[in-house]
């Protein structure tokens, strides 16, 4: 049961930054409701004033853009998986959102609010991340644009102003050649962990590498130090430094213990599933398929 | 901007299992509720309440979604199938008869929704292999069959892949 609110459906941005300003925290933006409507369900959350922003026009669109990928704030997961443009230019991003959740909440839930909700057991945060997500956030006054490392501040909590929405996030897509792969494992219904790999190659060589590391902490993460070590390596070699970088990757993440484990389970099982992954591009890069298969582990 | 007050209702026109509905619903009042308690559609049923077991599923336009955390106010102009509008009639439909020709079905409540998923399935692929009616059936959770006979029941039903129907 849900307690009594008003439902606004604003047909504008405006619109609907007027009421979050007049309404503050008594005021909530909804979408698909797959999370909102769950925290206000258990009362962990109280508004009077429930804010529907699909009727803002635009607001679903993907399209390609000026070389990179805009996902509107209400496409679903499921628009993402049949998306054209996403599947011209960030097809990992596709099948990515072919494995969100289920196959009712890929019908409903949305691409912004996922993000903007910043629950840490997501795999879409992740992904993006070795994508250079820039995330665009609207309000009466105007808009702007954050990187997405700097918009996901923790668990459920980013840099949104109580006025501004997230209206669209941009991907940056791989340039011609780089291979990745995104490995999730759990044996709950959200993940415990995601790992997200690009490896951009210069002939034989690996000229540049995105680690993300998502679910073990309280916002997904990309490992620098990880990221340095691949740069120049030739591709061929990758497996035997694989196990170096997986360990620099682990000692980058900022693990937290919860339901899905303790922090240093999770630390270790992220020195296990960067290894994996990187397998997973690096094959990718050399033009094979792998056939790899690990318990509770899907490859994307 | 439209706004439905708080306290106050909305009328909403819904199909539901083809036969057109006009209700007063509140903006917090869910489809499920509204569904078991307004139109005394009992299939679709309150289990997990958090959108993981699949036992509250019923197909929107076709696609399934989980009714315990849907606003039925969003159901308004759209087209509701629930497992009491499966059947024609006295005729089964094919997934029905088979579950039952499987042993798909034993206590029986996560049946409506595993059914509701399968047809939407089918309606979208239809010749699935075994592996994909697996991942579509994800976050739908049956605790007594151990999902071999529901998996079976539904590719009896699936078109031989390339066998033109």
């Amino acid at each position: 049961m849900l307690r009594p609110f008003a439902l606004y459906q604003p047909a504008t941005v405006a619109e609907a930054s007027e009421v979050l300003a007049r309404d503050g925290r008594d005021a909530s933006l909804y979408a698909g409701g797959t999370e909102v409507l769950l925290i206000l369900k258990a009362g962990l959350l109280r508004v009077r004033s429930l804010i529907d922003v699909k009727r803002v026009p635009g607001l679903a669109e993907i399209r390609a853009d000026d070389g990179h990928l805009s996902i509107g704030a209400t496409a679903t997961h499921r628009a993402v998986e049949r998306a054209p443009a996403v599947h011209a230019r960030c097809p990992l991003v596709a099948g990515v959102a072919r494995h969100v959740a289920n196959i009712r909440v890929r019908n409903v839930g949305t691409v912004g609010g996922n993000l903007a909700f910043a629950d840490p057991h997501s795999d879409l945060a992740t992904v993006f991340l070795v994508f250079d997500a820039v995330v665009r956030l609207a309000s009466r006054a105007g808009e702007r644009e954050l990187p997405l490392g700097d918009f996901v501040r923790g668990a459920y909590e980013t840099a949104r102003a109580e006025d501004e929405l997230l209206t669209a996030v941009r991907l940056a897509p791989w340039p011609a050649g780089a291979a990745g792969a995104y490995v999730k494992f759990g044996v709950h219904e959200r993940p415990t962990l995601g790992v997200a790999v690009a490896l951009m190659r210069d002939g034989a060589a690996i000229a540049g590498a995105r680690v993300a590391v998502g679910c073990v902490g309280p916002r997904p993460q990309r490992a620098g130090a990880a990221e340095e070590r691949l740069r120049g390596w030739a591709l061929a070699d990758l497996e035997r430094h694989a196990d170096e970088v997986a360990a620099l990757a682990a000692g980058e993440v900022e693990p937290v213990t919860d339901l899905h484990g303790s922090s240093e389970y999770k630390r270790d099982m992220t020195r296990v599933f960067v290894r994996r992954t990187l397998l997973v591009a690096a094959a990718r890069a050399a033009g094979r398929d792998t056939h790899a298969r690990h318990p509770h582990t899907i490859i994307v | 901007m439209h706004v439905i007050p708080i306290r106050s209702s909305c009328r909403i026109r819904v199909t539901v299992n083809g036969r057109p509905v006009e209700l007063d619903v509140r903006p917090e009042a869910l489809l499920l509720d509204v569904l078991r308690d307004r139109l005394e559609l009992k299939g679709a049923r309150r289990s997990c309440d958090v959108q993981v077991c699949g036992a509250c599923t019923v197909l929107l336009d076709g696609a399934p979604v989980s009714a315990c955390t849907f606003l039925a106010v969003e159901a308004d102009g759209r087209e509701v199938l629930t497992v009491e509008g499966l059947a024609t009639g006295d005729r089964l439909d094919p997934l029905q008869e088979a579950f039952m020709d499987h042993g798909a079905v034993q206590c029986g409540f996560c049946t409506a929704g595993m059914l509701l998923t399968a047809r939407a399935l089918l309606a979208e692929e239809p010749a699935p292999s075994p592996a994909r009616v697996a991942e579509y059936l994800r976050g739908s959770l049956c605790r007594c069959t151990g999902y071999r006979k529901i998996v079976e029941a539904i590719l009896a039903c699936a078109r031989p892949a390339g066998v033109a129907r």
